[in-house]
């Protein structure tokens, strides 16, 4: 009698041990998903191309940069961009889309002899900010346009 | 036949160079309608302007510029006769480069 309440006794608490480690499995599987996708946030790998295209300059927004591209834009294959500047001394100019699997579409590097002017066409995945960075001899500019896209440029 | 087409236009002293290029730009990411297996990248990376040789534009494209794509930039200068030369290189080591003379 006694021997077989001690074995019950021993089966429940092995059992409800191997429960709480199951248990603890399920509820630590949803935290590192959470972790993982915010791994993966568009927002994130925006900053990590800032990061790395401008290793961390102080980038300052300005009114002097003017975007000009469709506020909804019914096919996101081809976005018509034109970007104007009346800063001085423009080196470069850089379009990133923040929503896109890879943000930077392009960077212009713009010789003394080019206005600061540039037009391009733009491949937007989902309605997204549209981010200018201007690179002049003093430091660095920003200014964004959202775009809302109807239709995603990712498919056919 | 060139995949560049250039076409320029002097107004007030400056130039505006338009350039249309025929290349997929595809950003592998892309099916295939038939077979549903991805299409791989194939984009332009390189893009660069001369103008009588001084390069004027040297840019750095990913694969998020559209199909076929169009850029256009404004010279301050240029005058009728001067050469500009526009040139690609893609992520397949494909290269294209077309002459212009602004009229």
């Amino acid at each position: 009698m006694t021997d077989s309440r001690r074995a019950f006794i021993k089966k429940s608490v092995a059992l409800s041990g191997y429960s709480m480690i199951t248990a603890g499995g399920l509820l630590a599987s949803p935290e590192t998903k959470a972790e993982w996708l915010s791994d993966t946030t568009s927002t994130d790998i925006l900053q990590q191309t800032l990061k790395q295209l401008f290793k961390n300059q102080k980038i300052i927004e300005s009114d002097k940069i003017d975007i000009q591209i469709p506020k909804t834009a019914e096919n996101g294959a081809a976005v018509p961009i034109t970007v104007t500047s009346s800063l001085n001394n423009v080196e470069s100019i850089s379009i990133l889309i923040e929503k896109n699997p890879v943000p930077l579409a392009a960077k212009f590097e713009l010789s003394p002899e080019l206005e600061a002017f540039v037009s391009a066409r733009l491949n937007i995945a989902e309605s997204s900010a549209v981010a200018v960075i201007v690179e002049t001899n003093d430091g660095f500019f920003s200014a964004s346009e959202k775009v809302i896209v109807t239709s995603g440029g990712c498919e056919v | 036949m060139s995949s560049i087409k250039i076409r320029s236009k002097r107004m007030d002293g400056k130039t505006q160079i338009r350039m249309l290029i025929a290349h997929p730009m595809e950003h592998g990411h892309n099916r295939d309608a038939k077979t549903n297996a991805l299409i791989p990248a194939h984009f332009i990376q390189e893009l660069s302007v001369k103008h009588n040789k001084n390069l004027v534009v040297s840019a750095s494209t990913g694969a998020h510029i559209s199909k076929d794509p169009y850029f256009a930039f404004m010279l301050k200068g240029g005058n009728p006769g001067d050469k500009i030369t526009i040139s690609w290189v893609d992520n397949l080591g494909n290269r294209d480069s077309q002459d212009h003379i602004i009229g």
